[in-house]
């Protein structure tokens, strides 16, 4: 008799059986490199922020001692090693929340107590999910979201993720009816509604959330008594209008009423700092009940004490982090005005947006037909043909096709422009008509694979390669 | 729904949010409470609780110092910093080659060479804790029972079974035998387990053994592997303490025992290692997974994204790791320091008229105390601590938050001292029982 594992296990939640992740693959194989591999694919569906490292080198070279764990020239090693309090090293949650506050222009205070350290903003998202939720019960996301999410919040918790469906016809936005879409399929499905989770700024759309559709939410979880939880592990990546307001702030006139401790935030230093290696996530919440659970939880994965202590100094360092969140702004911008300016120049247009490390872009002219299957069919010719792993609409659950997620933060500037020449390649040939005879051709010998794609096409598929490729 | 009506006003969390199954209300954390309000200091507070409920290992810093020096590069990416973008970039969950490779090496310089580690099965895991759970979500459903041989680490309550929503059933040992696993043990507790219509998928065992401080002997292991595969159910095998074992040959690893079957049957074992205890890094969350079933593998490796180790804490010690001199000489020198600690302890607690478990391993010894008790009751035996504890001031670790069978055993921690520091504890375990006998 076969030795058996747990439905966990066995089951696919984990999403990594779908044959989408044949982009990451084929990126493996090929992979682009400016000397050795010119004509390699471009990784473009990897949301990293390498554009400011030089500003963190530089700190470094200035703070050996910090990494070579020195205090005012004592060695702290000991102390550091030992240290595996859950409660978090009180100076690295000081520094955290006022980079925190910083980044929101100091226009709301964190409270260090109200910190949970997590190993990431993956742990910290699960942690939530398992206090507030259950198998039988659904939090409600917008779409287009993270694939990530799948994971995240449904594969140990056993809860569910019921969309709210979310469209072009208004810049992909919340509207109330959405909401109470998504809140009555919950219903339909026999589920109970547990919260909502937002991320803000959004992946994959890189917009922020306009203080209206904050109202809106709050307004929706004061009605149904539910919780929100606002992911802003983009928050420091504003780089233009309209001005970030985080749920946080919209608190603030919530103070001490009912539902003031139903709105939690989940934070990262992985995309502002482009730190993801060394795993910081946290939660923020004004419900002492959330806050001490998620606390004892973080047991399962706290932050190492070494990287606590540098980066605590790291961010105590004022200079630094007025520094580091100006210029990496202005990098930022600059790198998304090449990449939209590219495209526009290929004729595609991308949703406005003034976040992120990727831009949300609009390729449906370019389908063969409005459907997914289309959608795949031409992310396929980007993989294969254009060498560009991009990360298909379908992926993050949009419900319009020929959407696409493109990110600019991850690559050299050069790397970016060549990406961009083989994009306008692309619609070019297009445009000549010769693509959907190419295409066509294609699908003839080339059947096996999309029978493969087929049956996972209408299932939800996201590629899992490397822990949290948000 | 049950929930709602203690939660509070408005705010409903889940089950596993409101349950009391983190286990934090049992005397082993009551004990740390009262240690941190009134912790003892040579110099500050020499009348002050001593800290004796906590299996840290603090003898061998100077070498990791010593280490850390001649390795710069370890800790600040060597001049000119060349590595650290690439390093702070890292989030691959199958983690850094060279850290799972000066791991395995490690693990094999441990286990003396007897047993051959490849570094394509190790998952790492944010500390041994991060392991344990994993592997419980992996290997059992929400119901089901994994069985633990008693007595056992009180944080296995809330690792194994808090957010798994696994049970425990345990394998109950007692002093007749010196607390060794019985083949007898393990059936009667499956039946048990059985007999509430409870599905056991695996056995948990720790070797070297916490709270006893002894290693678990070969035959012994043969024993529990020739049960789980009776059973068809897995083994696991918290091997965290294999590098405090006095003696290096009295530590026989399951690993070892597989490489002598030839792997035949290994597909249930797999074995849980960390650094906190060896190395004394508790702090750095650096735990690991080995399995010998590549289902595992996969899925734990998948799941580890949860629970990733810091990519600048696995940089630093897989350079620190990779000098093979240190490692070997490292394990030497702990080794003798724990023995030396160990002896001295012992030597004390008997000149006091109290004896202990005979133990070979570890950062503690299990010391009984159950001639000293009124009544053979966990009541007595919770008195006698809060005597320990607030009379004595020294905060040990009561059998009964470890689910011993027999009440009077106590876990008493030996190396998260200095030298003058146990001399004081020893000094005031003296005095008591001269109290006592007066």
């Amino acid at each position: 008799m076969r030795l058996q594992l747990s439905g966990k296990a066995t089951c696919n939640s984990h999403g990594q059986g779908s044959s989408y992740f044949l982009g990451w693959q084929e990126y493996e194989k090929n992979p682009f490199d400016q000397t050795r591999n010119p004509q390699g694919i471009i990784q473009m569906g990897l949301a990293e922020n390498q554009l400011s490292f030089d500003l963190l080198e530089s700190w470094l070279s200035e703070n050996q001692d910090i990494a070579g764990f020195k205090r005012n020239g004592e060695s702290i090693f000991r102390e550091l090693a030992l240290f595996q309090d859950y409660h978090g090293l009180p100076e690295f949650k000081k520094a955290l929340v006022q980079f925190m506050e910083e980044i929101r222009g100091n226009k709301v205070s964190f409270d260090p107590n109200k910190i949970v350290l997590t190993a990431g903003a993956t742990s910290a998202n699960e942690t939530l999910i398992f206090c507030l939720a259950e198998a039988g019960d659904a939090i409600l996301i917008p779409t287009p979201y993270y694939p990530g999410f799948d994971r995240d919040l449904k594969w140990r918790t056993g809860a569910e993720i019921v969309p709210i469906h979310c469209t072009s016809s208004n810049g992909f936005k919340i509207t109330a009816c959405a909401l109470q879409q998504a809140y009555q399929e919950a219903r339909n499905r026999n589920l109970k509604v547990k919260g909502v989770l937002v991320t803000n700024p959004s992946n994959p759309l890189g917009t922020t959330m306009t203080r209206a559709e904050l109202d809106l939410l709050m307004d929706f979880i004061i009605e149904k008594q539910i919780h929100l939880v606002s992911d802003e592990i983009y928050s420091g990546t504003v780089f233009s209008s309209p001005n970030y307001t985080s749920i946080m702030e919209v608190l603030l006139k919530y103070e001490k009423a009912e539902v003031w401790d139903r709105v939690h935030v989940v934070y990262s230093l992985s995309k502002d700092l482009g730190l993801p290696g060394f795993r910081v996530g946290a939660i923020y919440s004004n419900n002492d009940s959330i806050v001490a659970a998620a606390t004892k939880m973080s047991s399962f994965g706290l932050v190492s004490s070494q990287t606590q202590y540098f980066l605590s100094a790291l961010l105590s360092d004022k200079k630094f982090t007025k520094n580091y969140i100006s210029e990496n702004k202005k990098r930022l911008k600059k790198r998304h005005a090449l990449l939209v300016s590219g495209l526009q120049n290929a004729g595609i247009s991308c949703l406005k947006s003034n976040a992120g490390l990727f831009s949300w872009v609009d390729m449906r002219h370019l389908l063969s037909s409005n459907t997914f299957e289309a959608e795949i069919e031409l992310w396929e010719k980007i993989v294969y043909d254009v060498k560009l792993n991009i990360s298909p609409g379908l992926s993050c659950h949009c419900s319009e096709p020929g959407w696409f997620r493109v990110c600019f933060a991850n690559m050299t500037e050069e790397t970016l422009e060549i990406a961009i020449r083989r994009i306008k390649a692309l619609v070019e040939s297009a445009s000549r008509g010769r693509d959907k005879v190419i295409s066509s051709q294609r699908s003839s010998k080339n059947n096996s694979r999309k029978k493969s794609f087929s049956k996972w096409v209408f299932r939800l598929p996201f590629h899992d390669r490397e822990a949290g490729e948000r | 729904m049950a929930i709602e009506i203690e939660a509070a006003p408005s705010v409903q969390l889940s089950r596993v949010a409101d349950s009391e199954t983190h286990g934090e209300n049992l005397a082993y954390f009551a004990g740390w409470k009262a240690y941190d309000e009134d912790p003892y200091n040579e110099a500050s507070n020499p009348s002050g609780v001593i800290q004796m409920g906590l299996a840290e290992n603090q003898v061998s810093f100077d070498l990791l110092e010593e280490c850390l020096e001649k390795h710069s590069e370890a800790s600040t990416w060597g001049k000119g910093a060349p590595g650290f973008r690439e390093n702070a970039l890292f989030q691959d969950y199958h983690g850094l080659l060279t850290f799972r490779k000066a791991i395995v090496s490690f693990m094999e310089e441990i286990r003396c060479g007897g047993a051959k580690f490849d570094p394509e099965r190790v998952v790492l895991t944010a500390g041994a804790t991060a392991a344990n759970e994993l592997l419980t979500f992996i290997l059992a459903d929400p119901g089901d029972a994994l069985l633990v041989p008693t007595p056992y680490y009180p944080g296995f309550d809330r690792d194994l079974r808090w957010r798994t929503g696994v049970k425990i059933v345990p394998i109950v040992c007692d002093s007749s035998n010196n607390f060794q696993i019985t083949t007898e043990a393990l059936e009667a507790a499956y039946e048990l387990a059985e007999s509430m219509n409870i599905r056991v998928r695996g056995v948990l065992i720790t070797n070297p053994s916490n709270p006893l401080g002894v290693t678990i002997s070969r035959s012994v292991l043969e024993d529990i592997l020739d049960f789980a595969t009776r059973k068809n159910i897995h083994l696991v095998s918290d091997e965290i303490y294999s590098g405090s074992v006095f003696s290096s040959s009295e530590f026989v690893s399951v690993a070892e025992v597989l490489e002598a079957r030839e792997y035949r049957a290994s597909e249930r074992v797999h074995i849980v290692y960390s650094l906190s205890k060896d190395l004394g890094l508790p702090g750095f969350r650096v735990g690991t997974i080995y399995s010998y079933n590549d289902k595992v593998v996969t899925t734990a490796r998948r799941m580890s994204s949860f629970t990733l180790i810091s990519s600048q804490t696995q940089h630093l010690l897989a350079c620190m790791l990779s000098d093979k001199k240190f490692a070997k000489n490292y394990i030497e020198i702990n080794r003798t320091r724990l023995r030396k600690r160990y002896e001295r302890i012992i030597d004390g607690l008997r000149s006091a008229g109290i004896e202990c478990l005979k133990g070979n391993a570890g950062l503690f010894c299990w010391m009984n105390l159950s001639p000293l008790l009124e009544k053979p009751t966990r009541e007595s035996e919770l008195d006698l601590w809060r005597t320990m504890l607030q009379e004595v001031k020294l905060n040990i670790s009561p059998g009964s938050s470890c689910h011993c069978s027999e009440p009077g055993w106590f876990r008493v921690c030996f190396a998260n001292m200095s030298e003058h520091t146990l001399e004081v504890a020893l000094e005031r375990i003296h005095k008591y029982m001269e109290q006592r006998r007066t």
